[in-house]
């Protein structure tokens, strides 16, 4: 057991070195590594490079975490009316009349076509609305379908959106507006946001380092659905009473009838009226925009064009003369922020859902740094405290577990840096209490060696006997607390993950320390001193 | 150098009969615990209760806590909670959760930091919707309940039913005691809190394992010692260890709360108090729980005590 093979006392000094030496970039700053990434010759794998640094959790480094949820019933709305237009669609196709409208339900619309004939000819087309919904099994598609339909004997026709083609559509329109969210995100200039999606309707946005953390969640919110439709009359068909926002909210008439959409802008910038001075956003059109705002703005010259943004009327200006041009601007009561917000969101797209923000937390940087200082601080002084305490009880031997204790610590954070872990103020935590734990290890392997030489061993067969019998305790003791800290990682989140890691991470290495560094360095000390007794 | 001993050589404490103090003041505490929960209850923090925490700081000088307390609660979100924590002189202000769901909210946000942006800094915006804080708590109570199983089934494997079940009731109590903590300083209870309570679930099996293993060889040992007897050896020889392990945590975790910040002291507090708990526990409650639990029986077949005494050689 205390003999030493040289190959062997190499090949862990080599592999402990590299681990601790894993933690090194963490003292380089971004720059540096990036200068060392690109400067190093191609032929040296990327995982040996000095470049894995550690992230800092968002309670370190300052900035918000920002959950968003996406409107399910917003959803599953405007999919019954999509689902009515088709139906409607339908009907004028095959020149059928109705007996009454068609009904809208929460999950459907419902018709009823009294003449069986009319039903023959209109359930094919109406079931071909339903599409498969496209999770392929080991035995082809799974056969759920995003619509079905059902005839009743009595004329009734349902048409309901099922349950797995609202969760398809959800999952299609989180995709999309993580899309939406990210350049919105990136308008705002800020370096590296993480913005990932979780569960099936849920979108995690995290900005590190931000200056305004309420103008993200501004830019956020906002679905920023954009139309060009007239005011109309009010008595006329098709109309939707929308709020006015320059007359105090008054609503006003507002035709169905959409001319342009936000989707046809290509540009969108803030900018001031030269006129007026007044904020205001210039946009321009794509081709089809352009070319359809010019043939509205011509035919209905003299009468008043609404800009609507999520379903209110910011402006609507009447139309002096036709817009062929392709761009146009867009005036209201606004701020100087408020335009920056907008060209902003009518640059990156409407969101295809409401969202409500169910979860933010921010920090603020100068909090940030001051848990990093307080954070430092607590590990420094646990360290001495612990290493004092240790050479206090077992003197050199207690130096031994020191420095197991740092090589402990190093691989830690060099272990974290390598798998890109983020590293959070409950991670810090962590790792203080670790270096309280850590020396449980070489305590259980000291212990046990008194206790065998007590027995009246000898030395060596008291040293050889304090690892074999400690190593069982070890396991055991060891396995337990990873099984909680399993268990804490599965299911925490964010903050608490991080503790999560360093605990799990703090487990594996004291043990591996203990069983490996310990007991070179004491075989180490046994065949250059050649004691006769224990040291403690 | 005369190195420092904590415990000497060869106690002889009979841990087993001190049962008769460490149980009926483990029961009275864990019905105070039980009484407090139901009558006070435990201060959860807007991770389980949902709404909106506020830290802040002034610019310049003290804070005026009586002009902000009078600010806030002039903002019709119902009582607003306002504290001075640190020595920096910082504010924390809570807001219940507000009605009518996600949004409401986030007006509370706006509101505050309209309100206070320009004489205070702010450290930390924290709000919780009604539909997050439910499922975090659903998250915390079955991350406990699931280390407790796996636990159980690899103490199972290792040692068998009678030590297992002896470790839990440990840990168990622990649980208890730690709520205990909680109930009785009104401590937040919040998410970090379920990962102190977790990680106290951690240690107290590490501690009581400790002992078990050294009973488990004990057992294998000595076949006639009384289990009484067997019981106190198995604490007083792990005893040396169990004292400078507890010590050097409790030193790491004293270094927390003094340097760690205000943002950590509650997590490190409560993990003071589990340390000094679950050392208690392993040895006044687990292991006599094992006097109950018939440790001889049917355990340790012949190729076990086979290996064990050639692992002796």
């Amino acid at each position: 057991m205390l003999r030493l093979q040289a190959r062997k006392v190499i090949l862990v000094l080599l592999v402990l070195i590299f681990g601790c030496g894993l933690a090194v970039p963490n003292l380089f700053s971004p720059e540096t590594r990036k200068a060392i990434e690109q400067g190093a010759p191609a032929w040296i794998p990327r995982f040996l490079l000095p470049i894995h640094a550690m992230t800092l959790g968002l309670d370190l480094q300052g900035g918000s975490h920002v959950l968003l949820e996406i409107d399910r019933a917003d959803l599953i709305r405007s999919q019954v009316t999509q689902l009515r237009d088709d139906v409607r669609r339908i009907l004028r196709e095959e020149r059928v009349g109705l007996q009454g409208g068609i009904g809208l339900t929460p999950r459907g619309v419902q018709l009823r076509v009294p003449e069986q004939a009319d039903r023959a000819k209109l359930m094919p087309k109406f079931r071909e609305l339903a599409q498969p919904i496209g999770t392929f099994g080991a035995f082809g598609p799974s056969g759920n379908q995003s619509i079905e339909v059902a005839e009743n004997p009595d004329g009734l026709i349902q048409l309901n959106v099922t349950e797995a083609g609202a969760n398809e559509r959800i999952r299609r329109a989180v995709e999309q507006a993580m899309e939406v969210l990210r350049r919105r995100v990136d308008a705002l200039g800020t370096t590296e946001p993480n913005i990932q999606r979780q569960g099936l309707d849920r979108i995690l946005v995290q900005v590190p380092g931000l200056q305004d953390p309420q103008r993200l969640k501004q830019i956020l919110g906002e679905t920023a659905k954009l139309q060009f439709r007239m005011v109309a009359d009010a008595n006329a068909g098709d109309v939707d009473m929308l709020p006015s926002q320059d007359q105090g909210g008054q609503p006003i008439p507002i035709s169905r009838q959409v001319i342009v959409e936000g989707e046809d802008l290509i540009d969108a910038q803030p900018a001031f009226d030269q006129r007026t001075s007044q904020p205001i956003v210039n946009f321009r059109f794509n081709i089809r925009g352009a070319q359809r705002f010019g043939q509205a703005t011509t035919e209905n010259l003299g009468r008043q064009l609404a800009i609507v943004l999520d379903n209110k009327v910011i402006s609507a200006p009447v139309i002096q003369s036709p817009i062929t041009g392709g761009s146009g601007q867009i005036s209201g009561n606004f701020t100087v922020e408020q335009v920056n917000n907008l060209a902003i969101l009518l640059r990156a797209g409407a969101l295809p859902a409401k969202m409500t923000i169910v979860e933010e937390r921010t920090v603020g940087p100068g909090l940030g740094q001051d848990s990093i200082q307080a954070g430092k601080m607590a590990t420094i002084i646990a360290t001495a405290l612990v290493i004092l305490y240790m050479i206090g009880n077992y003197g050199l031997f207690g130096f031994i577990a020191s420095i197991a204790l740092l090589v402990h610590v190093c691989l830690i954070l060099g272990l974290m840096s390598l798998l890109g872990a983020t590293m959070t103020l409950p991670g810090i935590a962590g790792i203080v209490l670790t270096i309280g734990t850590a020396v449980d290890s070489n305590v259980l392997i000291y212990e046990r060696m008194r206790e065998e030489s007590h027995l009246g061993r000898s030395l060596v067969s008291a040293l050889e006997a304090g690892f074999q019998r400690a190593f069982a305790t070890i396991i055991d003791s060891n396995v337990t607390m990873l099984i909680a800290a399993v268990a804490l990682f599965t299911l925490g989140s964010g903050p608490v993950r991080g503790f999560a890691v360093v605990f799990i991470l703090g487990i594996l290495t004291t043990v591996i320390t203990a069983v490996t560094l310990t007991r070179m360095l004491i075989a180490l000390w046994y065949r250059w001193a050649r004691p006769k007794a224990l040291p403690f | 150098m005369r190195l420092l001993r904590i415990v000497p050589d060869n106690t002889k404490f009979r841990i087993v009969h001190w049962r008769r103090f460490a149980y009926p003041f483990s029961a009275a505490y864990s019905l105070l615990t039980l009484a407090l929960f139901l009558t006070v209850g435990l201060n959860f923090g807007i991770d389980f209760r949902g709404g909106t925490l506020l830290e802040m700081q002034a610019k310049s000088g003290k804070p005026d806590i009586a002009h902000v307390r009078q600010t806030a609660n002039g903002f019709g979100f119902g009582e607003v909670e306002v504290q001075e924590f640190g020595n920096a002189g910082d504010l924390s202000m809570r807001f219940a959760l507000q009605p009518g769901g996600e949004v409401a909210q986030q007006a509370v946000v706006t509101k505050a930091r309209s309100a206070f942006s320009e004489a205070y800094e702010f450290r930390r915006v924290e709000t919780v919707g009604p539909r997050v804080s439910g499922e975090l708590v659903q998250a915390g109570t079955l991350g406990v309940v699931l280390a407790i199983i796996g636990v159980l089934v690899y103490l199972w494997f290792r040692f068998e039913m009678q030590l297992a079940i002896g470790a839990i009731v440990g840990t168990m109590h622990d649980i208890v005691l730690t709520l205990g903590f909680f109930l009785i300083t009104q401590l937040e209870f919040n998410l970090t809190s379920i990962a102190a309570i977790l990680t106290i679930v951690g240690y107290s099996l590490n501690e009581t394992v400790v002992v078990f293993d050294r009973t488990r060889e004990l057992l294998r040992r000595y076949k006639t010692m009384p289990i009484p007897e067997l019981l106190d050896l198995s604490v007083n020889s792990t005893l040396s260890r169990t004292a400078i392990t507890s010590t050097t945590t409790i030193l790491a975790l004293i270094a927390l709360v003094f340097f760690g910040g205000t943002a950590i002291e509650g997590f490190a507090l409560v993990m003071l108090f589990g340390v000094v708990v679950c050392t208690y526990s392993a040895m006044f409650v687990s292991t006599p729980v094992l006097l109950y639990l018939d440790v001889r029986a049917g355990r340790l077949d012949q190729s076990e005590d086979a290996a064990e005494a050639k692992a002796r050689v």
